[in-house]
């Protein structure tokens, strides 16, 4: 059994956007974002976070590179509590922790040149006299020829603003690298050569992903484990294979079933009993009991009233819904 | 397909320039396009290839200045649309072409309520001479949104793009279009915007009312398994202009043109197998096009005539079609204008 490298545990960020009432009955009016996610990342591992827009996958990358303070709930990176005493993390943790956004066309300074862009890493993290030298191996292991130092990023293409992305993010040498949807704005072909150049990094530097995307059947090839989040809550983690062979929770199925498929074989896998329904409820008026059951179709009374917990259904299979046995004491356990 | 009957939309050797700082962008290279009434018909490429070019080119909605049109042909039930007044464009616009747009919240105007907006389209799509009373409309706009299996419609009518979310933003685009019955349906990336299992309900409600108002459609998008699920032919886009036409599942089954190889080969499965390499190098820079066929720099088979002549589109059978010099042995080049597809 490896070691976890990283591990959340009900991590919660609430965002207060307005307030009702006046005076004594002013109340705070708060967005649900993440709302008591628990799940853990193993070395060298990638562990996939899916879910819809709104179910606060991106809160949760956020929280953990540092940019909000969580509401309440902790994460630990191997032995050091990362939210702990002012919530200023230490330098030689900034390092460890990176992050590639998005949308690679706003991640990156149009004013600042990719030299320049990956210099402020290096300055702060890895002072050293020989900082080109350190540039043009950064570039290299990418893929990118020297020259590109003297570009801007108005002058490169998506895959490859995104590739510079990963540069600067691995400039610092992480052992975790968290990326939040690094493909989705991107066309499958390039789409296809990014992921083979982060796999191979990977392998290369034993790097440790948290790739956040909500297109499963890329899911499927990447990651090792996946984690399936709605409306700031974990509902199903698995072992990716036995994951796709045997999805338990009712809205993995719904999932599942929607994506667009190219092959007979990949619609057999799709199980056809859950169809899509409804909308993702907004994060302001969570239902209460289990969150989802306002679209699931095997709804039961005691969905609408208690909220269920993190169960074990199998072998590293752990789902949250009422359908499978729920641990005797309604706890806190975690996946 | 090729049952003789007259094809709703043609396309031949339709070329877009734009005009830009430093130079023309040679967007569109000889588009040609067939289909008949009845078709669902997908037009996938990658960003960039001239997709969305080619549909405006069809609604003659192209800015000009900077997009010209120096030859090409646009035929929509036997009508020249390059040669139409204005009256006629309009028309056609109205009852004979609807569109789709690829966000939802672009496509429907901010200041007006959903009423205003649905009442225009179907005031100003009415044939001429036809006037419609305010009573009339209204109860059109109410039973198009029942339509799109949206509740309480009432209220609706009267609330602003902001007060939906994406997908029912999308489900009151759908209805508009379809409010006037049009003959012909572009969906520009109906989908992409959403959510999947949004995206799934949507695209399941514009399979249905399309089947129900036997619309003709033609949908664009680079999600290859949306084409598979929703049309029965694809035109494959590369850089502006048609590689490969076959029906849908032949396409999947057995794609000729090496583009379409690539792009079928890098769609990551839900089977697993990992992530396959992808097409190397990038879609070309269209102010100095590459000679010969423009996929050339990216073809794992180039040969020395692919970098010489542009291919001409090589007939596999009455329903597929390649434009690739790898076909030229076996089969000859279809010089019929009638009966060609690409």
């Amino acid at each position: 059994m490896t070691e976890d490298i990283l591990t959340v545990s009900h991590l919660k960020k609430h965002f207060v956007i307005g307030y009702t009432g006046q005076f004594k009955e002013r109340k705070p009016i708060t967005v649900k974002a993440v709302d008591g996610a628990s799940f853990s990342i193993q070395e060298g591992e990638t562990l996939g976070l899916v879910g819809e827009s709104g179910s606060g996958k991106s809160t949760v990358a956020y929280i953990t590179i540092g940019m909000y303070l969580p509401t309440s709930g902790n994460i630990r990176f191997r032995e050091h509590e990362l939210f702990q005493g002012n919530g200023k993390r230490p330098r030689h943790l900034q390092k460890e922790i990176q992050i590639v956004y998005q949308d690679p066309g706003s991640s990156l300074n149009p004013r600042q040149n990719i030299k320049q862009i990956l210099e402020m890493p290096l300055r702060i993290h890895k002072p050293a006299k020989n900082q080109l030298e350190q540039i043009v191996y950064l570039l290299e292991i990418v893929g990118l020829p020297p020259e590109f130092m003297y570009k801007y990023p108005r002058m490169l293409s998506g895959g490859e603003k995104q590739i510079v992305s990963i540069a600067r993010a691995l400039s610092t040498e992480p052992s975790l690298v968290i990326l939040d949807e690094p493909t989705s704005a991107l066309d499958v072909s390039v789409q296809a050569k990014t992921i083979n150049l982060l796999l191979e990094l990977q392998k290369e530097f034993k790097l440790s992903y948290l790739f956040i995307t909500h297109d499963l059947s890329l899911m499927r090839n990447v990651s090792t484990r996946v984690a399936i989040m709605y409306l700031g809550k974990i509902c199903e983690v698995a072992e990716t294979a036995d994951f796709f062979r045997n999805p338990l929770h009712p809205y993995t199925q719904m999932l599942l079933s929607s994506i667009p498929v190219v092959t007979k074989e990949e619609e057999e896998l799709k199980p056809k009993k859950v169809v899509s329904t409804g909308e993702i409820p907004s994060p302001v008026n969570v239902p209460p009991g289990c969150s989802f059951h306002t679209r699931c179709p095997f709804v039961m009374d005691i969905c609408k009233q208690v909220d269920p917990v993190m169960a074990e259904a199998g072998p590293n299979h752990s789902v949250r819904c009422h359908l499978f046995p729920q641990p005797a004491l309604a706890g806190s356990k975690s996946p | 397909m090729m049952n003789g009957a007259k094809p709703l939309l043609t396309i031949k050797d339709l070329t877009v320039h734009y005009s830009v700082y430093g130079g023309r962008l040679q967007v569109l290279d000889g588009v040609n396009f067939t289909m008949y009434p009845g078709e669902k018909v997908g037009l996938v490429g990658e960003t960039g290839c001239g997709k969305t070019t080619t549909m405006k080119a069809i609604l003659r909605v192209l800015p000009s200045p900077p997009a010209s049109i120096p030859q090409g042909e646009i035929f929509f039930e036997g009508q020249n649309v390059m040669q139409m007044s204005e009256d006629v464009l309009m028309q056609m616009r109205g009852q004979g072409i609807s569109m789709i747009f690829q966000d939802p919240t672009a496509a429907l105007n901010p200041v007006f309520s959903i009423g205003e907006q649905f009442e225009a389209v179907i005031k100003y799509s009415a044939p001429p001479g036809m006037i419609l009373t305010r009573q009339e409309i209204h109860q059109r706009a109410l039973s198009s949104l029942q339509e799109v299996a949206l509740a309480d419609p009432d209220r609706l009518l009267r609330s602003y793009p902001i007060q939906l979310s994406g997908g029912m933003r999308q489900r009151v685009c759908i209805g508009m279009a379809l409010a006037t019955n049009p003959k012909l349906l572009i969906a520009d990336e109906p989908g992409t915007s959403l959510d999947v299992t949004i995206q799934d309900q949507v695209l399941r409600l514009l399979r249905r009312l399309v089947e129900e108002h036997n619309t003709s459609v033609i949908l664009i998008t680079h999600t290859l398994g949306i084409v598979r699920e929703t049309t029965n032919r694809v035109y494959v886009m590369y850089a502006g202009s048609m590689v490969e036409t076959a029906p849908t599942e032949k396409l999947f089954a057995q794609p000729m043109h090496p583009y379409t190889q690539g792009l079928i080969s890098t769609v990551p499965r839900l089977t697993g197998g990992g992530v396959a390499s992808g097409i190397p190098g990038r879609i070309p820079d269209y102010r100095n096009p590459p000679s010969g066929c423009r996929f050339h720099p990216r073809c794992p088979h180039v040969m020395d005539i692919c970098r010489k002549e542009k291919p001409p589109a090589f007939q596999i059978n009455t329903e597929h079609a390649v434009a690739c010099f790898l076909y030229n042995k076996d089969h000859s080049a279809n010089d019929e204008k009638e009966t060609r597809l690409l």
